[in-house]
């Protein structure tokens, strides 16, 4: 089991120092696959890069720490400290675009071999390096070739193949696939799932396309504004959440055959400079109540297995028949007059938070 | 009945290299579609990467000389052999919107500086009309002049910033919108807002569409026609929701199978004794 215990990261910028992930405790099972879900901006990533234990200038891990839960060569207990002493062999890494993270100057069999465990027996680990691209599905011709020369999807394919070689432990994903088409992401997706199943490793996942995190992931940790909100199975988090950003997050983007009228999720996350008091969902909570602008809510167990940071859990099953029932589109787009009506009231809506955002973005381009 | 779009035997033709070895890539393999209505419509175009959906867009914009064929739009020859359409005319019936809008602004220019001319130049307003149009156009999508003026493109939001190119695309108040994937660097939580918004635009100020996307799902929540390309091919086109619900192509069948979507899970019919890197459809 992975333990992350009151994870908080920072990040050091010319204008001061801000917590990108804040309080972030969590009990991960091996053999699962987990998705982390959330807005831009969240702390998905930075989350991922604690993990991984990649926290140099400007990111530093300022509280807490992760116990992977296994122990080194030397007997010792693996945590954040010596993480960095696994890298590839029972921790690996397989980054958003490819593209820009194989070196275009190298040919693609000494990027597997480039390091110093191989020396003296480049050739054996070449052959099954060779074996083991094959069984991914590639020729075994394609680790000949410059990174230029292969599809992107190709060369998802190598970073797979490179992050999987040493059958690691941990996997860690961070958007592998949204460079790419979806057949060929699908095709990427299905393959992380069977070395998954083959290898029992635990991989973590981060996406924002929530019909991927369906697709493939068993547990689901849903971000916002640096926190865990919602933490709990798959299949829960999409049928009954336990909070109203989840439903909102889940229900907001249409599906083929559903009829139903969307409405986004108007607005935006709160400034991490100057996080509010209170539940930091508060502001664009249907449900919020003055209780909630006041009190942080905790992550706490409501249901065995289901963790969730809302006071309000009990009136969610209410706002979801409420969402789940909504206009059909072809009803709105009849009524010109509503339609026009809903689509002005998004718009405000988004506009909250706009200004501070807005100059809160200007300052850090500056 | 009015045609709003039509495509008539559309090639285009990329000539990769020098002479002797060079290589001719179809980017567009006679592209044949025709839309005519009394209402304004949402055309989608769907399609992979490489697929020649932002080829079409630039044919029909004009940045790019089709080999052969011709574009008509709201009854008007706009591209293809003989086409001479007066330039402001053009800009008045069609208008684009993009699909990165920091890209899309110089970021050392004002973005009411990109309203303003479209005002002046294509409307040929003087400065009081200007800024009534401006202004009625950043109503329509939610925003105010006082909030855009003497702004730089840096201090919006993605999300605001595609709104302002929006509202610049509206003052001429076009037939035709051309948005070449406006909404894939928005945030998925936010990304219905804009969607809805051309939705309320079509019924408001009476435009037609021609959104170009790889998202299958929104471009089913809004199409009324759905054109489906695969390396330049027209594979399929016709009325949205038939197209997506009862797909009569292998290509758009191969695709709606590829959607991570909510309603099945793909481990359900997946072998899983199969060999490990069995799934290469893509390689194929």
């Amino acid at each position: 089991m992975i333990k992350l215990e009151n994870i908080e990261a920072t990040y050091t910028t010319v204008r001061g120092r801000v917590k990108a992930v804040e309080g972030v405790s969590l009990e991960i099972p091996y053999s699962i696959i987990l998705g982390i879900a959330g807005e831009s901006g969240c702390g998905k990533t930075t989350l991922m890069k604690v993990i991984y234990g990649d926290t140099g200038f400007p990111l530093e891990l300022t509280k807490g720490s992760v116990d992977y839960g296994f122990e080194n060569d030397r007997g010792q207990p693996v945590t954040s400290r010596n993480i960095q002493r696994e890298w590839f062999r029972n921790i690996s890494y397989v980054p958003q675009s490819s593209m820009s993270s194989l070196n275009p100057v190298t040919r693609i069999r000494d990027q597997f071999t480039d390091f110093p465990a191989t020396y003296g027996r480049k050739r054996e680990v070449l052959e099954s390096v060779r074996e083991y691209v094959q069984e991914l599905g590639l020729p075994p011709e394609s680790i000949d070739a410059y990174p230029h020369q292969l599809s992107g999807g190709m060369q998802q394919r190598i970073m797979v193949a490179l992050a999987t070689f040493f059958h690691p432990q941990i996997i860690l994903a961070d958007e592998p696939t949204t460079a790419l088409d979806v057949v060929v992401q699908k095709d990427i997706l299905i393959l992380l799932m069977r070395l998954q199943r083959m290898m029992r490793n635990t991989i973590i996942f981060v996406s924002h396309d929530m019909g991927v995190h369906y697709q493939i992931t068993h547990k689901m940790m849903i971000m916002y504004a640096a926190k865990t909100v919602e933490y709990a199975n798959t299949d829960d988090i999409f049928k009954n959440p336990l909070h109203p950003y989840t439903l909102m997050l889940t229900s907001s983007l249409p599906t083929i055959g559903d009829e139903r009228a969307r409405t986004g999720l108007p607005g935006r996350p709160p400034s991490l400079w100057d996080p509010p008091q209170g539940c930091r969902f508060a502001m664009r909570c249907p449900l919020a109540t003055a209780h909630c602008h006041e009190v942080e809510p905790q992550l706490l167990e409501h249901l065995p297995g289901r963790f969730s940071a809302c006071h309000r859990v009990d009136a969610i099953p209410e706002l979801a028949a409420k969402v789940w029932r909504g206009p059909k589109l072809s009803e709105l787009a009849n009524d010109q007059d509503k339609l026009i009506a809903q689509v002005e009231s998004a718009l405000r809506a988004d506009e909250t938070e706009g200004a501070a955002a807005a100059a809160a973005l200007k300052e850090e381009v500056e | 009945m009015d045609t709003i779009l039509e495509t008539e035997g559309l090639n285009k033709e990329f000539v990769l290299g020098g002479f002797p070895r060079s290589i001719k890539i179809q980017a567009l393999n006679n592209v044949n579609i025709s839309v005519t209505s009394q209402k304004p419509v949402i055309i989608s175009v769907v399609g992979e990467s490489g697929s020649g959906k932002t080829t079409l867009a630039k044919v029909i914009l004009r940045l790019l000389q089709p080999t052969s064929g011709r574009v008509i739009v709201s009854n008007q020859l706009v591209a293809g052999k003989g086409a001479k359409p007066d330039k402001t005319e053009f800009l008045r019936t069609v208008q684009p919107i993009f699909q990165n809008p920091f890209s899309a602004f110089n970021r050392y220019r004002t973005i009411d500086m990109y309203l303003y001319e479209t005002a002046t130049r294509v409307l040929k307003l003087d400065q009081a009309e200007a800024v009534r149009a401006i202004e009625e156009a950043l109503a329509a999508v939610g925003l105010e002049y006082k909030d855009v003026r003497g702004k730089y493109p840096n201090q919006f939001s993605g999300g605001e910033l595609q709104r302002a190119s929006v509202a610049r695309a509206l003052i001429p108040h076009p037939n035709l919108i051309i948005a070449d994937e406006p909404v894939s660097m928005i945030d998925a939580s936010r990304r219905m807002i804009i969607i809805n918004l051309f939705l309320a635009l079509k019924q408001e100020y009476k435009t037609s569409f021609l959104y170009i996307t790889h998202d299958l799902a929104t471009a089913y929540y809004i199409s009324d026609y759905i054109a489906v390309l695969n390396h330049g091919k027209l594979v399929e086109f016709g009325e949205g929701k038939r197209v997506l619900q009862s797909p009569q192509h292998e290509y758009t069948k191969l695709l709606l199978a590829s959607i991570p979507s909510l309603n099945k899970k793909w481990t359900e019919d997946l072998d899983w004794n199969a060999p490990i890197g069995a799934t290469a459809e893509s390689l194929a």
